[in-house]
């Protein structure tokens, strides 16, 4: 009796004005401060890999004619304490640091959201006993963590990143995993259920987008973080092997000689620090933005 | 009336209370407890009954959004609470559900298209261009221009959202609609108009709707038959015009005195409900309904009222019906 058909698809629409919307990378553009974050970082990133191709002095030769010398035509932003052109060594140290930081920070997103997803999403069991482990591993120094880690494997850039990224994603997945806990008690998520959409679907499809403006928010951090954190690492002699210069490290580096008025070795790579820190921000802010078109 | 769509009996949800060191059941919500009733192909069942008897948690329990505790679900014969995860995606397309709040239950980060792509997607329905059509087509049919099928939901209104909510329960076909107090959070006017697309959608597409709502009259206007519940239990089930004009349940009579009549010179009896509901953790004994009931007595207090019917398309669990006179003027 109940005839279920409907003959909907021949209903005649009226389409010929569909409205456009700004797309993602219009939305994204729109705003001044992103693109100074763009342009910014960009500086960053052709000062350190294209800078040392036009700046043709070596980073890891020592003058030892010209130690703690200040800046001069010769050598722009001085030298340290053992006569390494300070100019030089930012340049590529930049690399280091920013292949490290921005590296350690996605793989710690990537993993953080992940596992701060699984376990929101879990409940019960599962979740008690992943946040345990999240808390016990906080509970430890992170700095003992990258000491431990440091000394079984051989510094080199990949185990830098993951060792960095190996504290880095704890705070991440609580993150995740308190947004996720809110977020999928909201009637839409029900309201998927109802349909008969698949749990991983949500998960991608629902929960992701509506959680991915905090995590951005986070992940901007955490790229300052592991330039610091492996400031941190070198400072103990820990870090990548000794030539090799990084940002963080020049900086605590130059810390020692604060009191001879080295002002050439610190403000210098700090305000590279700085720069990188201000210029992700920038970004992320614009892509979440983007992404949260607006809330509710 | 016609044939069953869908039979329910005995259903109970009874949530746990957990406490304590050991997180240890303490005891039970008692949210749904015993229901059992036919709905028949193409009717409106209107439920309703005060804040927390449980009649939203029946809804969703039909739809098994929450995992009933026990009784059986047969839609079309089959018993849907022993269907397989994967059974009953299929089945969700012949039962769909409408929420209460249009603001929370629309992904806000979905176009209106992706929203309403998406059942068809997950079901594999149709092609691309098709579902697109069929989705600017039903855009139509719930009274909204499908020019704005690009834009985000908090670009709508309450009413315009809630159409929105209509046309994603409605694009898969199905055959029965839950509307969980679809019109509770909208104005008046724009209740009536979502109301009354309800009704057309319902004679255009063959619906059979349970109308979950606390607002009597619009029960009384769009229902067939209706259901009260007190404290997850059936108190009265009758067909509309009868149980407006001959509620027999003092619950049921104290529910329609409440409601206001605009005429301030008609003096009525008032039955007025006397303190709050009692907790569905820790029901009375013997009718739930006692402790509140002017017409108590110890009978009440010890023994359950039986599921009766009074006449025919009337029941009733209640020791004493009252006849008393209409007391909402048609």
């Amino acid at each position: 009796m109940i005839q279920q058909s409907l003959p909907i698809e021949e209903v005649p629409v009226d389409s010929s004005h569909i409205d456009e919307r700004p797309n993602f990378m219009r939305r994204f553009w729109q705003s001044g401060m992103t693109k100074l974050g763009i342009v910014l970082l960009l500086m960053l990133v052709l000062f350190s890999f294209v800078g040392p191709l036009l700046y043709r002095h070596s980073a890891i030769t020592s003058n030892l004619l010209a130690t703690d010398a200040s800046p001069s035509a010769q050598f722009p932003l001085g030298t340290d304490s053992v006569g390494h052109n300070v100019l030089a060594q930012l340049m590529v140290g930049g690399q280091s640091s920013l292949e490290v930081g921005f590296a350690a920070a996605i793989v710690a997103m990537l993993f953080g959201t992940l596992y701060g997803m699984i376990s929101g999403m879990a409940g019960g069991w599962l979740d008690v006993v992943m946040m345990r482990i999240v808390d016990i591993l906080l509970s430890i120094p992170s700095i003992f963590i990258l000491l431990f880690l440091n000394v079984v494997f051989q510094p080199n850039i990949i185990i830098m990143i993951l060792v960095l990224a190996s504290t880095a994603w704890l705070g991440v997945s609580r993150l995740v995993r308190a947004e996720v806990m809110t977020t999928k008690n909201q009637l839409f998520v029900e309201a998927a259920h109802a349909l008969g959409v698949r749990v991983i679907r949500v998960m991608v499809r629902y929960l992701l987008p509506n959680i991915i403006g905090t995590v951005l928010v986070a992940a901007t951090f955490q790229v300052a973080d592991a330039i610091l954190a492996m400031a941190g690492l070198s400072f103990l002699g820990l870090g990548l092997p000794p030539p090799t210069p990084n940002w963080g490290g020049m900086l605590s580096d130059g810390m020692n000689y604060m009191f001879q008025n080295s002002w050439w070795l610190i403000y210098p790579p700090g305000l590279c620090i700085l720069v990188a820190q201000v210029s992700i921000n920038l970004i992320g802010d614009g892509l979440r933005n983007a992404i949260e078109t607006r809330e509710r | 009336m016609s044939e069953v769509l869908l039979e329910v009996v005995d259903l109970k949800k009874h949530f746990p209370i957990r406490g304590g060191f050991f997180h240890t059941v303490k005891g039970h919500v008692r949210a749904v407890d015993g229901i059992s009733l036919e709905v028949y192909a193409g009717e409106t069942l209107g439920v309703v009954g005060e804040s927390g008897c449980g009649k939203s948690t029946f809804g969703r329990s039909i739809l098994r959004l929450i995992e009933p505790t026990a009784g059986a679900v047969r839609f079309e014969g089959q018993n849907i609470l022993q269907f397989t995860e994967a059974q009953m995606r299929v089945m969700r397309r012949e039962m769909q559900i409408v929420f209460q709040d249009p603001y929370a239950s629309l992904n806000p980060r979905y176009t209106i298209m992706q929203t309403l792509l998406e059942p068809l997607e997950v079901h594999g329905l149709h092609d691309l261009a098709t579902r697109k059509q069929r989705v600017r087509a039903l855009l139509q049919k719930v009274g909204l221009d499908p020019s704005y099928a690009n834009r985000f939901p908090h670009e709508f209104s309450g009413g315009q959202r809630q159409r929105i909510g209509i046309a994603r329960a409605l694009i898969l076909n199905p055959k029965l609609m839950i509307l969980d107090e679809p019109v509770a959070a909208l104005d008046v006017s724009i209740q009536s108009q979502i109301i009354n697309l309800l009704e057309d959608l319902q004679q255009e597409f063959h619906l059979t709707y349970i109308f979950i709502a606390h607002d009597l009259s619009v029960v009384k206007h769009i229902s067939n038959r209706v259901l009260v519940m007190y404290l997850g239990k059936m108190a009265e089930l009758a067909t509309s015009d009868e149980l407006f004009a001959h509620p027999l349940h003092p619950y049921t009579q104290a529910l329609l005195s409440a409601v206001p009549v605009p005429n301030p010179k008609i003096k009525r009896e008032q039955a007025i409900l006397q303190g709050d509901i009692p907790s569905p953790a820790n029901p009375p004994t013997g009718c739930v309904f006692h402790t509140r009931c002017s017409f108590a007595d110890d009978v009440c207090n010890r023994e359950v009222p039986p599921w009766r019917s009074i006449q025919s398309d009337h029941m009733i669990a209640c020791h004493h019906p009252q006849v008393a006179s209409p007391s909402v003027p048609s």
